[in-house]
């Protein structure tokens, strides 16, 4: 059930985004999702790839720092209450969300939102048994292509 | 006085008539002195007889001043090696004072003094202030850090055995610095050179014209500065900026001072007696050229050093000083012959900056120290090449990362540093080395 995410370092400074995509670009990658967080020196990008593990070689290749991380990404109900709902079942298991991010394409009429938990087997577990659907890999990378 | 020694440009002050002995009665006491030193490190200190009975040779080879050949060269490792108390001559009954300087690997250099030894560097000081013009009824603000570090106390004493009026300030405060300087029309400031480049600033800042004081003369040392510096100094603070120079090994401030021609420092040679050597053969170089100063205690009791590198390159001046001084001059120190590099009148070594580093990760990441000046503040820069061990896709982690770095740098050398991660491979490396220092200070 669990995505595995690529994360990399970057250094806060102009161009330093555009060269990662460059390099998975050269090689035919596509991008399902990203999100970017940044202090004022550095900066981490995540990215959501389904040939995650071709894009970590070229990545390192290329001479950037890439780790593996596993996420897991939920549908959400696209309307006032949807995500609400989502972390509330989080909220009563004490699990910690480390961060979160939206994916750019639907699941029919739900988004998509990718969750990064201290605890993720116990996370898929409860919002499995309150009958949230959590997408695992082979669904996520064929509705990202609907 | 005496003025036929004399052109007139510098003050005569009897404190300071051995400077002004005929070379052949310099020599003689230069001599007697070394005679009566290098026999007593034989008797008392265990590691100077056995360097000795490795050349083998006895004080009794020592037959001239330039006997002073024959003998073998101590480092800053040797002090290292037998901390705390190993190189000492003295029983402690007879130690008064103990200073301690940073080492290379978090253990600081101790050295001692009896009586005799902090007469002796009163009275060194007090010449230095004397050959800076400085006399009876200034008054001096020490602004030297008081402590374990020499400079504080060494000026100090310095001060007081001259009979000027000391203001025991210490560094730091920047704001009240200021207002006593104002308030108690000092004369004389003695501090870092980039200390008082700060005290320039935050003054411009308060709106005190630091031109319009009494402030007349001003007396830097512990770390390197240029005369661009100097000009700078004397402008904007309408005083007179000397140099001094000295080391704990040695004796601490008061091993050499520029005089009112500032062409160069003058040695106390009566009491520490300089050579420069190429230090790569060790041989002495010629006259006026280039090498690394070598300096022996002559007269110290608690602590004798012999032949004691100090690392700093300089090189003698050929002719007699104007001044009168017949000791001999070196040039103003701008460089070293290894990597320490000095921030904040703290000396600091690559190596233990390296350690540091190696306590938090576990090995030594790929890191450069950048040194930059920030309006008369040197400040230190870390970065650091992130590794796939160090990396983690949380913020929170690499900023908690970024402060562990910092304070294990902290512990090690007492300064607080920026630390910045940065991208591999952006660190350039030469021949498969990185270039550890880049130092950006202007100078």
């Amino acid at each position: 059930m669990k995505i595995n995410q690529i994360s990399m370092f970057l250094e806060n400074k102009p161009g330093r985004i555009s060269e990662p995509c460059k390099v998975l670009a050269k090689n035919n990658i596509n991008i399902l999702t990203l999100s970017l967080a940044d202090t004022q020196q550095f900066g981490i990008l995540r990215l959501i790839i389904k040939e995650w593990e071709k894009a970590k070689k070229v990545l390192e290749e290329a001479g950037f720092v890439v780790n593996v991380t596993e996420v897991v990404a939920t549908e959400v109900e696209d309307k006032p209450g949807g995500l609400a709902k989502i972390l509330e079942i989080i909220e009563q298991e004490g699990i910690n969300i480390e961060y979160m991010y939206a994916f750019t394409f639907r699941s029919g009429d739900k988004a998509v939102i990718v969750f990064r938990f201290d605890e993720p087997d116990k996370a898929i577990k409860a919002l499995l048994d309150k009958g949230v659907n959590v997408l695992n890999g082979v669904q996520l990378y064929e509705k990202s292509n609907q | 006085m005496v003025s036929y020694w004399h052109d007139g440009s510098s003050i005569f002050n009897p404190i300071s008539a051995v400077e002004y002995l005929p070379e052949e009665y310099l020599i003689k006491i230069q001599f007697h002195r070394l005679k009566v030193m290098i026999k007593r490190a034989y008797e008392k200190v265990p590691l100077f007889r056995q360097r000795l009975e490795e050349r083998n040779i006895t004080p009794d080879n020592i037959k001239s001043l330039e006997d002073i050949n024959l003998l073998p060269f101590f480092v800053k490792t040797d002090l290292r090696d037998t901390y705390p108390f190993g190189l000492f001559a003295s029983p402690m009954e007879e130690i008064i004072r103990l200073h301690a300087s940073s080492g290379t690997t978090g253990k600081p250099i101790v050295v001692a003094y009896t009586k005799e030894d902090i007469e002796i560097w009163a009275d060194v000081m007090a010449r230095c202030l004397v050959s800076c013009g400085v006399e009876r009824g200034d008054i001096v603000q020490n602004a030297y850090g008081y402590g374990l570090f020499t400079g504080g106390l060494g000026f100090h004493y310095g001060a007081e055995a001259l009979g000027a009026t000391v203001i025991p300030i210490s560094g730091g405060n920047t704001d009240r610095q200021i207002m006593i300087m104002k308030d108690f029309n000092v004369t004389v400031i003695c501090c870092t050179p980039s200390y008082f480049t700060h005290i320039i600033e935050r003054a411009g800042e308060l709106g005190v014209d630091l031109k319009s004081l009494p402030l007349r003369i001003g007396i830097f040392g512990a770390e390197p500065w240029s005369e661009g510096m100097r000009e700078y100094i004397q402008r904007e603070a309408n005083i007179e900026a000397y140099d001094v120079y000295g080391l704990s090994e040695i004796i601490g401030p008061g091993v050499g001072i520029e005089c009112k021609c500032r062409e160069g420092l003058h040695i106390l040679e009566d009491h520490f007696y300089p050579e420069i050597i190429d230090p790569e053969t060790l041989q002495p170089v010629p006259e006026g050229e280039e090498g690394e100063l070598v300096l022996t205690t002559l007269s110290k009791k608690a602590m004798p050093m012999i032949r004691y590198r100090t690392r700093d390159i300089t090189a003698f001046y050929k002719e007699k000083c104007k001044c009168g001084r017949t000791t001999r001059r070196i040039r103003k120190i701008s460089r070293r012959s290894d990597d320490m590099f000095i921030i904040r009148g703290v000396n600091v070594y690559p190596s233990q900056i390296e350690s540091a580093l190696l306590s938090v990760e576990g090995s030594t990441p790929h890191y450069q120290i950048r040194l930059t000046r920030d309006h008369g503040l040197d400040q230190m820069e870390i970065l650091i090449e992130v590794t796939k061990e160090m990396f983690s896709d949380r913020i929170g982690e690499l900023e908690k990362l970024q402060e562990k770095f910092a304070q294990a740098i902290e512990r090690t050398v007492n300064l607080r540093v920026n630390v910045r991660l940065v991208e591999p491979h952006t660190i350039p490396r030469s021949e498969g080395k990185a270039k550890r220092i880049i130092d950006e200070r202007k100078i």
